[in-house]
Formats: C-alpha cells, sequence, structure tokens
C-alpha cells in the first residue's frame, strides 16, 4: 500500500491529466449515444419488426468484445479517441433504444389521451408527456451506459484514446508496475460510481414523481 | 472489403501462428469458466441458503464488480501474479464468478416457496429438495450466467495478449505496434466470431435446460451481462 501511496504523491500531473482525458472521452461517448439512440427509440416504437430486428443487430454489436471492436475501426478510423467514441456508441443502443422504447410503451394511454383532449399536438405530447413519464427507464439505461462506458474506455487507450487506459496499461501493465495499476483501478471505479450517484441525483430532480428504475 | 482480404490473406499465409493463438484462446476461456461455475453455483446455493446478510453482500459484490473495469482486474492480477498463463486464468476467474454466483442466487431464491413446500410435504429431505427441485427449477438462470460469464472472458482473455500470455489478443497488439492493418484485422475477427459463438452456444444450452413450461419467446429474462 505504502507504495502505491507514494507513487500517487509523486505523480499528481499524470494521474489528472488521465482523468480529464478520460472524463472527457466518457462524456463525449455518453452524450452522443444518448442524442443518437434515444431519438431512434421514439422512431422505432410501436414498430414491432424493425425494433426487434435493430435489438438483434444491437446484441450482436454489444456481443463484440471491445478490443476487437475498437480494433476494427483502427483501420478506418486511424489510431486516437475516434475509434474509441464510436465503438462506445456503438455499443449502448441495446440499453439506450430498448429502454426508451419500453419506457415509452409504458406510458397509460388515457394519459396520452387526456394530452390530446388538452389539444397538444403529438409533437408536444411526446416532449410534455411521454418522454418525462419514460424518462426513469431512459434514465436506468443511461446510468448502465455511463457506468460500462468508465470500464471500456479504460481499453481505449491500446488504440491510442489516452485516459486512465494510460495508468493501467502504459505506466503499469507494461511494466509490470503494480502502483499506476492500482491507482488507475481506484479512479475508473470512483469516476463509475460517481457519474452514477450524479445521474440518480439528477433523475431524482427531474422526474420528482418516480422512484429510480432498475434496468 | 480488399482490407479484409488482405487479413483473410494474412491468416493464409500465417495460419500456424493465428490458429495456436485461437486455441490459446480457446484454453484461456476454457480454464477459466471450468473453474468459475463450478465456485460460483456453490456460492450461489450458498449465499442463497445464508439469509438476509448473504444476500446484502451478493447485490454489494454485483453493483461494485460493475464499476470494477475488466481491464484494470486483469491487469492487477497480471501484475501481482505475473505472466503467463495461469495469472491470466486467475483475472478471467475473478471475472468470470459474480455473474455465475448471482444468476445462482437470483434463480433458487425465485423458486416458489409453495414448490419447495410441497417437495418437503413429500418426504424429501433438503438435500433431495435442492438436487431435484431447486436447481432445475434455477438452471435456466445459472446457464444464463454461465453464458454471460462465457462472452465476459472471451472478451478479457484478449487483453492477456497484452503481456504475451499469449491468445488472439496478442495478434491484435503485435498489429497496433506495426501499424499493420491486415494483421490487426487477423486477430480482431476471430475474437468478435469467438464471442458471438459463445454467445449463441451457451444461449442454446440455456433453451435446452429451459423447462417447456417456461420458455417464454427468446429464453428467459436474464440479468444483462456488461460488455468487456
Amino acid at each position: 500500500m505504502g507504495e502505491i501511496w507514494r507513487w500517487a504523491r509523486d505523480h499528481p500531473d499524470d494521474i489528472w491529466a488521465a482523468t480529464v482525458q478520460h472524463a472527457e472521452i466518457v462524456l463525449l461517448a455518453s452524450a452522443l449515444s444518448v442524442a443518437v439512440w434515444v431519438p431512434v427509440g421514439v422512431l422505432l416504437r410501436g414498430r414491432r419488426i424493425p425494433f426487434a430486428t435493430a435489438m438483434g443487430a444491437a446484441g450482436v454489436m454489444y456481443t463484440v468484445p471491445s478490443l476487437a471492436l475498437f480494433a476494427m475501426l483502427v483501420p478506418v478510423l486511424g489510431i486516437g479517441r475516434e475509434p474509441v467514441i464510436l465503438g462506445l456508441v456503438l455499443y449502448s443502443p441495446l440499453l439506450l433504444v430498448r429502454n426508451t422504447v419500453v419506457g415509452l410503451q409504458g406510458v397509460p394511454r388515457h394519459v396520452v389521451e387526456a394530452a390530446r383532449g388538452m389539444g397538444l399536438t403529438p409533437r408536444q405530447v411526446l416532449l410534455r408527456v411521454e418522454l418525462p413519464l419514460a424518462l426513469p427507464s431512459i434514465m436506468a439505461a443511461v446510468r448502465v451506459v455511463v457506468v460500462t462506458t468508465v470500464g471500456i474506455a479504460t481499453i481505449g487507450v491500446l488504440v491510442g484514446a489516452e485516459g486512465i487506459g494510460t495508468l493501467i496499461y502504459t505506466d503499469g501493465l507494461n511494466r509490470l508496475f503494480l502502483p499506476p495499476v492500482a491507482v488507475g483501478a481506484a479512479l475508473a471505479t470512483a469516476m463509475a460510481l460517481l457519474l452514477d450517484a450524479l445521474l440518480l441525483g439528477a433523475e431524482r430532480i427531474l422526474a420528482p414523481w418516480a422512484q429510480a428504475a432498475a434496468a | 472489403m480488399s482490407l479484409l482480404a488482405s487479413a483473410w490473406d494474412f491468416y493464409r499465409a500465417n495460419r500456424p501462428l493465428v490458429e495456436r493463438a485461437f486455441w490459446e484462446h480457446l484454453r484461456l476461456t476454457g480454464a477459466a469458466l471450468g473453474l468459475a461455475a463450478p465456485t460460483g453455483v456453490t456460492l450461489g446455493i450458498a449465499a442463497a441458503k445464508l439469509g438476509r446478510r448473504a444476500a446484502f453482500a451478493v447485490v454489494a459484490i454485483g453493483s461494485l464488480g460493475r464499476a470494477v473495469p475488466t481491464f484494470a482486474v486483469m491487469a492487477l492480477a497480471l501484475t501481482l501474479a505475473g505472466i503467463g498463463f495461469w495469472p491470466a486464468v486467475i483475472g478471467l476467474y475473478g471475472l468470470a464468478v459474480p455473474p455465475i454466483l448471482r444468476n445462482t442466487f437470483t434463480g433458487i431464491r425465485g423458486v416458489d416457496p409453495g414448490t419447495v413446500e410441497a417437495a418437503r410435504g413429500m418426504g424429501l429431505t433438503p438435500a433431495q429438495v435442492l438436487a431435484r427441485v431447486e436447481l432445475p427449477v434455477a438452471l435456466p438462470l445459472v446457464s444464463a450466467g454461465i453464458r454471460t460469464a462465457s462472452v465476459e472472458v472471451v472478451a478479457t482473455a484478449a487483453l492477456a495478449g497484452l503481456v504475451g500470455a499469449g491468445g488472439l489478443g496478442a495478434v491484435v497488439i503485435s498489429g497496433l505496434q506495426t501499424g499493420q492493418d491486415d494483421v490487426l484485422l487477423a486477430g480482431a475477427v476471430p475474437i468478435a466470431l469467438l464471442a458471438l459463438a459463445a454467445q449463441a452456444l451457451f444461449g442454446a444450452a440455456e433453451r435446452l435446460v429451459t423447462p417447456r413450461g417456461l420458455r417464454i419467446g427468446r429464453g428467459l429474462a436474464t440479468h444483462e451481462g456488461r460488455t468487456t
């Protein structure tokens, strides 16, 4: 333990840089995932066959190991953050699209009809009634996506996306030197738990009427 | 597509190398799963029988385990235990036990208490109830746990190649380090196919052990694995 502390104390800049780079990759990938897959979920609801097809494809993507996925994107996108961010976005539809569709399907019919009866347009019903009511389901998926993204992004260092993976691999595993590996493991775990707690808090504020749902 | 063709050419020209890596990968996966399955099932049964505190521990380990990156677990195992086949197996074993444990626990806990009572009432001993009633009912969920673990292990075994424990990951890494896209793909494509094959194989096993009355659509709703 003493050795780990000493290394951490002697390398604050490396640790800070790795944390910031990692957070950037995670936030960018997660934001892109939500921006792409929630609208796709909205489009696919109520369309059984396209939804089932999309879920089949998403399941296949989800199964492809990240080292293999990132590596397969390198010939197209080159070394760096790009293959990692695209890879991370490709992983998330299984959870995000599914939970968006499930959340929207769970909105009671009479609530939608009441909103229509009050003169809201379909677009207003979607934005003001259905999506807010589907929020707990969507947020449950977002939380799992963010937590897994923190972990998978560490592997990105192998294709040139620096971050916490730099501590774990370049500084640690590559030299069989334990302290940076332990620091990296603790940092990644702490970042995942912290982001999860923040999202849970955000959900409580955005949807105070709903209890946090499990994914 | 010409890139895939050149990866195929590389494979044809270096067949023994790629195939040795493939078998190494499979041996790593098999050893880790072979050890993790009995451990996970035994611990899962024990946790289900031991009451509340054990249940809390299972849930806590499960959610904490999700937050620790598999890459970090693997790197910790390799830096602590050294380079080689068995250190890699230890790391993979550590990753494979939790999903199997969690699913066994949930499966045993989910058995209808009425069913267990009826079995007891018929004169079965607790051990017989476990072997003839609880485990068979929990089996689909247990095998779903093994499926999740197998995909995770195939994926993470690729990282063993980083420090010379072999496997297909080593092929990917040498391709990355030398900037040879064909070599990289000759390692990456088989890893992806192996993970998909594990998913399909254990998915089929899962359907096979699911009693007909419990088959709803495509298998049971089970705990979602995590990608690695």
